[in-house]
This record gives C-alpha cells, sequence and structure tokens, in this order.
C-alpha cells in the first residue's frame, strides 16, 4: 500500500513539474542577456525596457485590455441573465434552445466560432452596414463565448442557493426587486466577480476567433504575439510573457487568500 | 431482548476463568497532541454485543477503527482469539465493518455489493450465489438483489450493508452507530432484528453508538467511554440501575443529584447530610469512604415517591411544590421545586385513564423513597 | 404576497419562486427571457446559418469573395446551390488526412491528458483539505495565464539549440541535437499541456466527491490496493473522466495553434486547414465546408453523446 501511493504520488510530482517547468524556463530565459533566449549569457533586465519601448505591443496590450474589460461587462450582463432565466423562470418556449446556445460556444472549436461570426458580420455589413469590422466585432465575438462562461459559473451558484433566505426577505416585506438587489445578487456576488474574471482572461487570451473577426488596424496582444511567435523565439516575449506570470499570480494567489480568510470562521 | 436475564453461562464475564475472545490491552491512539483513546483495557467475549456508548469525540469511534485496521495504536495491543492484531492490515484481518454511512458501492447492486468480500476470498461461483442467496434471505431483501443501493430506502440499505459485512462470516462484527440514520420507529424495529440476527449467527458483535437507549435494549454488556477512557463497563442494568460515577448517572437516563456531605458511614448503612434535600438522606448500602467526605447522592426519577398527604412510614422526605408537568402518555414528568430552591424530576405512570386524584400544578407533595433508590457517588 | 398564505405553508420554496417570476410574469418576463436569447440568436445561432449558406455558394474574386445562392431578377428568384466546395473536400485526399489526424491527435492527447492528469487529480483529492486549494490552484494557475505564451514556451524548451537540447549535449548523452520542433511529438507535447488542467478539474470534482469509507469497506472485505482501485475508484471515476475527456478532445480536434506552431508542414489538422483556406487561399466557401463537414462529422455526435450521458458529473 505504501509503496504504491508513493509511486502515485510520484507521478503527480511529475505532473506538476511538467506544468510549471516550461513557466519557469520563460522566466528565466526573460532575464537573459543573450539574444540566443535559450542558451544563458547572464543577467539582464534589457529586454524589459526593449518591450516597454515597443509601440505596437503596448499598443495592442492597451487594445486588448480595453476590448477585455468592456466585453467582460456584456458577457457578465447576458450571461447572468441567461442563468437567472435558466433556473428560474421554469418552463418557458425556447428554454432548450437556450439552454443549447449558451452552453454550445464552451465545445465549439474556435476555428468555426470565428468563421461563422465573421461571416455574419460580413452579411450584415453588406445588408445594413453595420458593423465594420474592428474592435466593436471583437467585443461582440468575445461577449457571446464569455457569457457562457458567465451563464455555466452563476447558474451552479444560483442552484446551490438556498431559497429560503430570499422567502425570508420577502416575508420580512421585501419586493421581489429589493429581494434581488438585497439578498440574491450578493449571494451570488462571488460567481459574477469568477465569471467576469474569466470571460476577461478568455478575452485577452483569445487568437483565433479575433484573428477572424478583426479588422484592419486592430491587432490585439495576442494577434501581435502569434506574428512574432510565428518568426521564432524573441526574448521580449520572454519579459511579455514574465509579466504576465507575475501578474496572475499575485491575482490568484491574492484571490485564494481573500477566500481563506472569508471562510476562516467556518473552520 | 437483551441476555441480561440468561444464567450465568451466558454471562462469561461473571466467570474468572472465562477466556476474552477480544482481549484490548492498555490501548492508546494520539493524533498529535490530540489523545482519542487513552489507556483502554477491555476483554470482549465471544458471542456478545458489546455497546462501546460515549457522546461525540469521546474515542469510542477511533477503538472501533483500531479493531478493524483503518487506524494503528499509537501503543499497546488488540488481540482477537488468540491471534496479535498489531501490523495485520484491515483486508487480512478477521473482522468486518458495517459503516456509519453504509459505504455501499453505488455503481454495484446489491447482490454484487454482498458478494463482493467472497469474490475476494476467490470463493467458487456457486458457493457465492448460495451465499448470498442465504445472507439476502436473512436480512429480507430476497427481491432486491438486482437493484443499486440508490434504489432502496433508508432501512433496506442498512440491511444490506449489515449483510455484505456479515456474508464473509467474520469473528468479530464492527458497527459504527448502525442505526444513527434511521429515524426513531424504524430503528426500535431494527434493534430487534440485529439482536435476533446477532443470536442467529452466534457471531460476536461490538457496536458503537451514542444513543443510550439504543444501547440499553441491545446489548450484553455496556463500555461507556469519555474522553478517551472506559468510565465503566457493565450489563444494562448494572450500568442503569449502579453507576459508578456522576458522569455515567448523568448520561444513562436522567438523575437527580444531591451534594452533600457523609455524616455517617457504617457497614449497613450511610447517611449523607444534603441541606439541598432539606434533609439527611439515609442510604442503606456501605460506602468506602473518609468521613465528612463531599458526595452526591443520585436517584432516578422514577424511583421517588410522591403523594399530597404524608406517608405514614418513609426513610428519606421531603417537601416541594410542583411546578411543570410534562404529559408523555405512558408517563408524566413532575418539576417539583423543594423549598430549598432545588428542583426535582419525578416521572410517575398514568395508571388510570382519567385520575382525578392525579397531583397537579401548584400542588403542595410530600417526596420520599427508601434506603436502596439511589446510589452514592463519590467520583 | 399574504402573511396568511405563508402561515398555511410555511418554507414552501415553490411559493416563493412562483413570486419572483411572478414580478417577471407577462410581458416583462418575456423581455427578461429575449435579452440572452436574440443575442445569441443573432450572434451563435445564424451565424451558422450563414456558414452554411456560403458553403453552398461559389467563390469568386470579388467582395465578399463569393457568389450570392440566390437572385431575383424580373420576377424570378433563382437558387443555385453549389454542392462542388464539399465534392472538392470529398475529392482532395489532404481534407480527409486532415480530418482523420485530427481525430488520431485528439485521441492520443485525451489519452495522455488522462494518464498524466490521472494520478495528479487524485493525489490532490486525497490530500488533507488544507493543501488541497493550494494544489488546485497549482492546476488553474497556468490556466489563467495566455495559452499562446504556454505554447511559445515550448518552442524555447524543444527547438534545435533549446533547453532540452542543451542539457542533454553538455551531459554527454547525445552528441546530436534532437530534432523535437515541428514534429507531431512536439504537438502532443504542447495540446496535453495546455489541456491537462481541463482534465484534472472534472477528475478531481468526481474523486473529491467520493466517500473515504468507501475504499474502507473495500479493504475491510478484503480487496487489496490494486484491486479496490479497479473495481471501486476506477468504476466512480468514469463520470470524471467522461466529462474531463469531452473538454479535452473536442476543442483539440479543432486545434489550430499548437500545430501551427510547434507541428510540422505534415501535422495536418483539419482547424489549420480551415485557416489556411481563409486566410491564404482566401476560399471562404471551402473554408465554410470544412467548418460544416468538421461540425457534422466531429462536433454534433460528441454532443449528442455529450447529451445522452446521465448528468452525474453534475452532481
Amino acid at each position: 500500500m505504501q509503496r504504491k501511493s508513493r509511486l502515485v504520488l510520484i507521478a503527480a510530482i511529475l505532473g506538476f513539474i511538467f506544468l510549471y517547468a516550461p513557466m519557469v524556463s520563460l522566466v528565466i530565459f526573460s532575464f537573459n542577456k543573450s539574444k540566443l533566449v535559450t542558451v544563458w549569457g547572464g543577467f539582464s533586465t534589457k529586454w524589459y525596457g526593449e518591450l516597454f519601448q515597443n509601440a505596437q505591443i503596448l499598443n495592442a496590450a492597451g487594445l486588448s485590455l480595453r476590448i477585455a474589460v468592456i466585453s467582460a461587462s456584456l458577457a457578465l450582463v447576458i450571461g447572468t441573465i441567461a442563468a437567472f432565466v435558466l433556473v428560474r423562470f421554469g418552463r418557458f418556449r425556447g428554454r432548450n434552445l437556450l439552454t443549447g446556445m449558451i452552453t454550445s460556444p464552451l465545445v465549439m472549436p474556435d476555428v468555426i466560432i470565428g468563421l461563422s461570426l465573421l461571416l455574419m458580420f460580413v452579411a450584415m455589413q453588406n445588408l445594413i452596414g453595420w458593423p465594420n469590422r474592428g474592435m466593436t466585432t471583437i467585443i461582440i465575438a468575445h461577449a457571446t463565448f464569455g457569457a457562457a462562461y458567465v451563464a455555466v459559473v452563476v447558474q451552479s451558484r444560483l442552484r446551490d442557493m438556498d431559497l429560503s433566505v430570499e422567502e425570508a426577505a420577502a416575508d420580512l416585506g421585501a419586493g421581489a426587486v429589493r429581494v434581488f438587489f438585497d439578498i440574491t445578487l450578493p449571494i451570488i456576488s462571488p460567481a459574477l466577480i469568477s465569471g467576469w474574471l474569466l470571460s476577461f482572461t478568455l478575452s485577452m487570451d483569445d487568437l483565433v476567433i479575433t484573428s477572424f473577426v478583426s479588422g484592419p488596424g486592430s491587432s490585439t496582444l495576442p494577434m501581435v504575439i502569434f506574428s512574432k511567435v510565428r518568426l521564432g523565439v524573441s526574448p521580449d516575449i520572454n519579459a511579455l510573457a514574465t509579466i504576465i506570470i507575475l501578474i496572475v499570480s499575485v491575482g490568484v494567489i491574492g484571490a485564494a487568500l481573500a477566500m481563506r480568510k472569508k471562510d476562516m470562521p467556518h473552520g | 431482548m437483551s441476555q441480561q436475564e440468561n444464567g450465568p453461562v451466558m454471562r462469561p464475564w461473571l466467570d474468572p476463568d472465562a477466556v476474552p475472545f477480544i482481549r484490548i490491552r492498555n490501548i492508546t491512539k494520539k493524533f498529535g497532541a490530540f489523545t482519542a483513546v487513552n489507556n483502554v483495557t477491555l476483554d470482549i467475549y465471544h458471542n456478545e454485543l458489546f455497546c462501546l456508548l460515549g457522546g461525540s469525540g469521546c474515542g469510542k469511534s477511533t477503538l472501533l477503527r483500531m479493531l478493524s485496521g483503518f487506524e494503528q495504536p499509537t501503543d499497546g495491543s488488540i488481540e482477537i482469539d488468540g491471534q496479535d492484531m498489531a501490523g495485520m492490515s484491515p483486508c487480512d484481518r478477521p473482522t468486518n465493518m458495517m459503516f456509519q454511512s453504509y459505504a455501499l458501492f453505488p455503481h454495484m447492486s446489491v447482490e454484487k455489493n454482498i458478494a463482493y468480500g467472497l469474490k475476494r476470498d476467490r470463493l467458487p461461483r456457486g458457493e457465492i450465489a448460495d451465499r448470498v442467496a442465504e445472507i439476502l434471505k436473512l436480512v429480507q431483501l430476497e427481491e432486491y438483489g438486482t437493484r443499486k443501493p440508490a434504489q432502496l430506502s433508508g432501512g433496506q440499505r442498512q440491511r444490506v450493508a449489515l449483510a455484505r459485512s456479515l456474508v464473509k462470516k467474520p469473528k468479530v462484527l464492527l458497527l459504527d452507530e448502525p442505526l444513527g440514520a434511521l429515524d426513531k420507529k424504524l430503528r426500535e424495529e431494527t434493534q430487534f432484528e440485529l439482536v435476533n440476527i446477532q443470536e442467529t449467527l452466534g457471531v460476536t458483535f461490538i457496536v458503537v453508538t451514542h444513543d443510550q437507549e439504543e444501547a440499553m435494549s441491545i446489548s450484553t454488556r455496556i463500555g461507556v467511554m469519555d474522553q478517551g477512557k472506559i468510565i465503566q463497563v457493565g450489563e444494562p442494568r448494572e450500568i442503569y440501575e449502579f453507576p459508578q460515577s456522576r458522569f455515567v448517572a448523568d448520561f444513562i437516563g436522567s438523575v437527580n443529584m444531591f451534594e452533600g456531605q457523609v455524616i455517617k458511614d457504617t457497614q449497613s448503612k450511610v447517611v449523607i447530610h444534603c441541606p439541598d434535600a432539606q434533609m439527611d438522606i439515609e442510604v442503606s448500602h456501605g460506602v468506602s469512604c473518609a468521613s465528612a467526605q463531599k458526595v452526591a447522592f443520585a436517584i432516578r426519577p422514577e424511583k421517588i415517591q410522591m403523594s399530597r398527604t404524608k406517608p405514614k412510614k418513609a426513610l428519606n422526605l421531603t417537601r416541594g411544590v410542583v411546578q411543570e408537568i410534562a404529559y408523555l402518555g405512558n408517563l408524566s414528568i413532575y418539576h417539583v421545586v423543594l423549598d430549598s430552591g432545588k428542583a426535582v424530576r419525578v416521572t410517575r405512570p398514568n395508571l388510570e385513564r382519567a385520575d382525578e386524584h392525579a397531583v397537579t400544578w401548584e400542588d403542595r407533595v410530600y417526596l420520599y423513597w427508601d434506603g436502596t433508590a439511589g446510589v452514592v457517588l463519590n467520583t | 404576497m399574504s402573511m396568511q398564505a405563508h402561515i398555511a405553508e410555511p418554507g414552501r420554496a415553490g411559493k416563493w419562486v412562483r413570486t419572483v417570476s411572478g414580478w417577471f410574469a407577462g410581458r416583462g418576463r418575456t423581455l427578461v427571457i429575449a435579452i440572452p436569447m436574440l443575442w445569441l440568436l443573432l450572434f451563435f445561432l445564424v451565424p451558422f446559418l450563414v456558414v452554411g449558406k456560403i458553403s453552398l455558394s461559389e467563390a469568386a474574386i470579388a467582395r465578399p469573395p463569393y457568389l450570392p445562392i440566390w437572385n431575383f431578377e424580373d420576377g424570378i428568384l433563382t437558387l443555385s446551390l453549389n454542392l462542388g466546395n464539399f465534392q472538392f473536400l470529398a475529392e482532395d485526399s489532404l481534407y480527409f488526412n486532415a480530418y482523420v489526424q485530427s481525430l488520431q491527435i485528439a485521441f492520443f492527447s485525451t489519452i495522455l491528458a488522462l494518464l498524466i492528469g490521472y494520478p495528479m487529480a487524485y493525489v490532490i483529492a486525497r490530500a488533507p483539505a488544507r493543501l488541497r486549494n493550494l494544489l488546485l490552484m497549482l492546476v488553474i494557475l497556468p490556466f489563467w495565464t495566455s495559452f499562446l505564451l504556454r505554447i511559445y514556451a515550448w518552442i524555447g524548451i524543444l527547438k534545435t539549440n533549446g533547453v532540452i537540447n542543451n542539457i542533454l549535449l553538455s551531459l554527454g548523452i547525445i552528441h546530436e541535437p534532437l530534432v523535437m520542433m515541428q514534429t507531431n511529438f512536439a504537438v502532443y507535447v504542447g495540446i496535453v499541456y495546455t489541456y491537462l488542467p481541463f482534465m484534472i478539474l472534472p477528475l478531481y470534482s468526481t474523486l473529491v466527491k467520493l466517500d473515504e469509507s468507501l475504499f474502507e469497506a473495500a479493504a475491510d472485505l478484503g480487496a487489496r490496493p490494486l484491486t479496490i482501485f479497479l473495481s471501486v475508484t476506477l468504476p466512480l471515476s468514469v463520470p470524471g473522466i467522461i466529462a474531463g475527456s469531452m473538454l479535452v478532445f473536442i476543442p483539440v480536434v479543432g486545434e489550430f495553434v499548437t500545430p501551427e506552431l510547434l507541428g510540422g508542414p505534415d501535422t495536418l489538422m483539419i482547424g489549420r486547414q480551415l485557416w489556411t483556406e481563409f486566410f491564404a487561399n482566401r476560399d471562404w466557401p471551402v473554408a465554410s465546408a470544412v467548418a460544416i463537414v468538421m461540425l457534422i462529422v466531429l462536433v454534433l455526435p460528441v454532443m449528442l453523446l455529450q447529451r445522452t450521458q446521465p448528468d452525474e458529473a453534475g452532481g
């Protein structure tokens, strides 16, 4: 029994090494003096300096951030309404259709979503002259798949929620709208936050769908990285990766600590 | 149903020459700084239905898990049927366990669940089928063999769990709160079934429970546990009528406790000065203790007599006012507040359907008992 | 809501649900449903119909680069459906090979992710509660960082003068650098790497729900660790295995980035093919036909399979 569980443990540790070795190597070589990313030429932070002077990357990062914030917020609204409708509205016409449409983006290959949305946008533009390909179309695309993720997260929270809390509020004299804003929303707020963060990250990260629906002059960060990476490794990308890893680590660890603090009183 | 009425033949613990079937010697289990089981020594005999009784966290389940092999004792030894259990893994032990959660395999049918242990012994297929059928009949689940656990009621699941742990004919069956998940009515029915099955199969049962009524009604003997220690071991009647400590007196059933001081201690009687009871209580058995020692006199509510008129002859007599009455149908509970302010609980059977002379609220009553009604506790 | 109704039926959840939706009754309710419904119809469902339409039209050098399938001239509506695109896919073995290879890569990546992910999920699920959250966070963390950059990291590791070759050469284990980049090996590494968390999380959530007493009961009935694993743990983790496999298999079939960056020219995957058709050849009708076939052949069966699966994994 001991020997076997040790074997499982070793396999798991190797798995974690597999997960983290590439990220560690990214970080290490971002401080490499040599341009040859993988040959150590001494410690240097010059690639960070170069990164911050690269207007193309900075512009793309700015655009990506703007798109991610707007599309995640839009996704939050649509996804939350969809989740609320599916969990609380009981039966209605088109329920199965809505369920199908809200969950499909989770499993649909990116290339198909990207292509279909683009063709749709082109057709729309021919018909009504809107939308122009660029930031708007990217936001719509990202909000659509983001909403799917928000809906999944919020749905499970709504299902787990104790209905008697709402009943208690109603019993104490709160109207339905008051109950929604005073009780329901605060209780599902962790799900709303994680749903928003999830669609924000997916938006920041998306390459394929964005490449399809973007127009001239609207290159997001992943698109710029992709075109650079295609040409080979370059150390300023390592520097960029290190910064992203740092931000994400701080965010995830901070969130975990905040959650632990919240859970403390329950032991 | 308990076997306490049987002759001494069936009570091997009274026979100094009897060989115990399970010997637990100085068993201790520590989890870090916490001592879950503290130096327990216990003998359990063949064919017993032994109950480990105690509140949550008293160490009873840990003791059971050490018997089954899921926990290794920090110190001490366990011997079953002359065989030392040290280092033996659960799958090799001659014990089987019935889990509190039943732990039925949800992906297997009732039959497959029951056959699981037999398959591990690589018995021939025909024999497995026979034994499964036999045990299903014993627990009255013949028609449910192909069902999945999720398709059964709580009581049926409990019987499958029992069947699964019994089918291997273990030397000892360990039951962790076997009736805990059932509702009250079902629990009472199942208690008797459990005792019947135990008597039919002749397997030694060790039951962990926190329910004192359950322990009283099924066991041959009870071991009361508190804070990792066994406080008292005895037959149900012994535990109830002759508790050896305040904890046991208080834990089993309800009790009135009078604090006092021994003022007279002879071979045949003790007199305790009790300001609370407004009298000197006389008890007709000796207590070995220093004179003037602080003790408690414990008396069960049903052992106290009560009347509105003064009894002609009463060894111990006091007075009070009825404050509360709880009518429970078969009996009523009276809360009588003595003139000292001490509240006393008295129970009376309701023998008549309409008793006009019954004691009622605000009645001034006499409470009295004789010398053998209660016990003196000095621990 | 009257007080009396409450006293008559205390604690009835249904009552309140009805009251909440009562607020949304009639027009309000329809309006609320309409918001997500219309959005998804317009930006999710209708686009597929557009793809279907374009897959039946003819390519042209125009803006947009295809001919309309219907024509309304002199009061006559002519509908010209062009099955040529599908015929083209069927005749050119390139596409068939790409479909087959996509399935193959998705299948083996799923198996590999399962083999690597299972022990990890198992260890996390059986770890002490305090450690469990930390380990889970370690699995999720890479998922929040850029997908593209994680693939990029492997280029630095696998290429001819990359980390692995440098280490092996300096240790004297090999004398010639291994060729790992632009091979299917690199594609497998990249895919398994990026999709591993999607395998681990559903496996974990299935395994963590398994009551410890089930394993103890099996041991108590005489089963050895390997038997316990095969007869209890594995069958009970099937819902997690299915859910995780779905989450890996489906997106991998349409994967584009990994084969593009890590694979060689002979790593044919259908997602990559669609991309090439669209961006390099600017053949929108063929790209659409590729998407339709992909949808029908690969995605629909899996989605139907998922629907028929009893909803056990969800818990």
